[in-house]
């Protein structure tokens, strides 16, 4: 490690550090030699599309996937929400619960009570402002209520590095908002790397400190106004796109066909 | 009906239903009833052999249920788990007919190992089915964090470890259980009070306590009206588990008004 010779070592070491990683299933090349790193106290947007790689380099991050080339480099807990949960309805499980087991549900034997760990679930609960459902099964609460529980879920166990796969894929506009303006929040306040992969990104344009874009397993990362442009985004898809401004949208589009760049 | 034979039969049904009641929660939880009907029914191969070999009918239950939760373990790491649960339950029980066809004369035995012979447990089985019984509440108790927290969210606390250990733990009690109700009444009393449980309570510490106060309530019954009627009592047990399941969705229903 050289981040002892660091006169600032929180800030030039990242949370995570992905290096020229890449996975081969087969014949097939999922990741292509990817690399970006994840600032603390930033929202970081995974942008491609289905397809592209987002899962697959999530699940990388987590262990979960093996790699073919390159390094990842984590430092702390990693806090993951996964995207599909369907939760079912009569599980005998509170929200409240659920969040308790993100301190310690991997530990050995039964729960005692303790006040402290009641107070803990309380204040991650608060985080996400999800104390006035908390004492609900968490099956019979709506797709953004449950996602705030399975964040309060990976909050709790103070976690440096925050994964959230398609958070905003099954939400209405107006919680998707909320939980990008929650997140950002919480990247703030805690010092947190927040990485969320989405197949859109205008929702996330206003919090998204950097964005790695995800096409056809190869990434480009930077500010979004170093990536989203169409020279940049057309080497990365190898082929024309343009990107259109509309009423401070983005919108990214193919070209004809037979312009493609190589 | 508390006569000194009858003694042993509310011993052990009463630990039967303690274990049942416990480990059908997380079945019932994890939606693995599949597992819970295959384990039960293929140790019923164990038995058979066991017989046929002359050799303690628990210890050939326990190798066979065992055998199950490690088969279908190992299979449903590279396949579906509903297809491989199938597979082991179908190989065991062709070990079984094989085993019976090479006893013969078998009959009346695998009766008993379908439903059970609670009145006539013997002092001798007493101590095995009393330890195998604390052994697999203390596994579920070890466990229990990791278990629910990898029932509740597959997805994000992926465990293979904690699975095996589950099915384990439903291993231990088949092998405990199906001497005294029989393979096809501790599925229901696996699933049955457990469901009922989900009805009317929120917490999963509470809904483990209610289950297992559900599947007391039915032994219980199901042994006095066995020995009051001469029915047989897994015909009470099944019976009592599906009325107890219809009055918790019924007050699921009202409740949910």
């Amino acid at each position: 490690m050289t981040a002892t010779l660091n006169p600032s070592p929180v800030k030039a070491d990242p949370a995570l550090r992905v290096a020229e990683a890449s996975v081969q299933i087969g014949q097939r090349r999922i990741l292509d030699e990817v690399s970006f790193e994840l600032t603390p106290g930033t929202v970081t947007g995974l942008i491609g599309a289905n397809g592209a790689g987002k899962t697959t380099l999530l699940r990388a991050i987590l262990g979960r996937q093996a790699l073919s080339r390159g390094q990842i480099a984590k430092h702390g807990r990693i806090g993951y929400v996964p995207q599909k949960f369907l939760l079912d309805p009569d599980m005998p499980l509170r929200g409240r619960d659920l969040v308790g087991l993100g301190l310690d549900g991997r530990r050995f034997g039964l729960p005692l009570p303790s006040k402290a760990k009641a107070a803990r679930v309380e204040e991650a609960l608060r985080q996400v402002d999800a104390q006035s459902f908390a004492d609900t099964r968490v099956g019979r609460l709506s797709g953004g209520e449950q996602q705030r529980i399975l964040l309060a879920h990976a909050l709790i166990s103070q976690p440096r590095l925050l994964l959230l796969d398609e958070p905003l894929a099954n939400l209405d506009l107006r919680s998707a908002k909320e939980v990008v303006t929650l997140l950002s929040r919480l990247a703030a306040e805690h010092e947190l790397g927040v990485l969320i992969s989405a197949h859109e990104l205008n929702q996330l344009l206003p919090v998204m400190g950097q964005v790695v874009y995800l096409a056809d397993g190869r990434a480009i990362s930077g500010s979004t106004d170093e990536v989203i442009r169409a020279d940049v985004l057309s080497l990365l898809y190898r082929h024309h796109v343009d990107v259109l401004h509309v009423h401070g949208r983005v919108v990214v589009v193919a070209g004809e066909g037979d312009q493609v760049l190589s | 009906m508390f006569a000194p034979f009858m003694v042993n039969a509310w011993i052990v049904a009463t630990l039967v239903a303690i274990v049942a009641g416990a480990v059908g929660f997380f079945v019932v939880l994890r939606g693995s009833a599949f597992v819970a009907h295959a384990i039960p029914n293929g140790s019923f191969a164990g038995a058979a052999g066991a017989t046929l070999l002359g050799v303690n009918v628990l210890f050939g239950l326990g190798v066979c249920s065992l055998g199950g939760a490690l088969g279908i373990s190992a299979l449903t790491k590279r396949g579906r788990s509903d297809v491989a649960t199938a597979l082991t339950l179908a190989f065991l029980l062709a070990l079984g007919a094989l085993f019976l066809s090479l006893g013969g004369g078998y009959a009346p035995a695998v009766y008993s190992l379908l439903f059970g012979e609670v009145l006539g447990i013997s002092v001798s089985q007493l101590v095995p089915t009393v330890v195998l019984c604390l052994v697999s509440l203390a596994a579920l108790a070890l466990i229990y964090r990791p278990l629910l927290l990898n029932s509740a969210l597959p997805e994000s606390a992926p465990s293979s470890r904690v699975e095996l250990a589950f099915l384990l733990v439903i291993a231990l009690a088949t092998t405990m259980t199906v001497p005294v109700v029989g393979t096809t009444l501790i599925f229901s009393l696996l699933i049955g009070p457990a469901a009922t449980a989900r009805a009317f309570v929120s917490r999963p510490g509470v809904a483990i306590l209610v289950a297992i106060c559900i599947a007391l309530v039915i032994v219980w019954v199901a042994i006095g009206a066995s020995y009051l009627s001469g029915w047989p009592v897994g015909f009470f047990v099944g019976s009592l588990s599906a009325v107890a399941y219809a009055t918790g969705r019924a007050y699921s229903a009202l409740a949910s008004r």
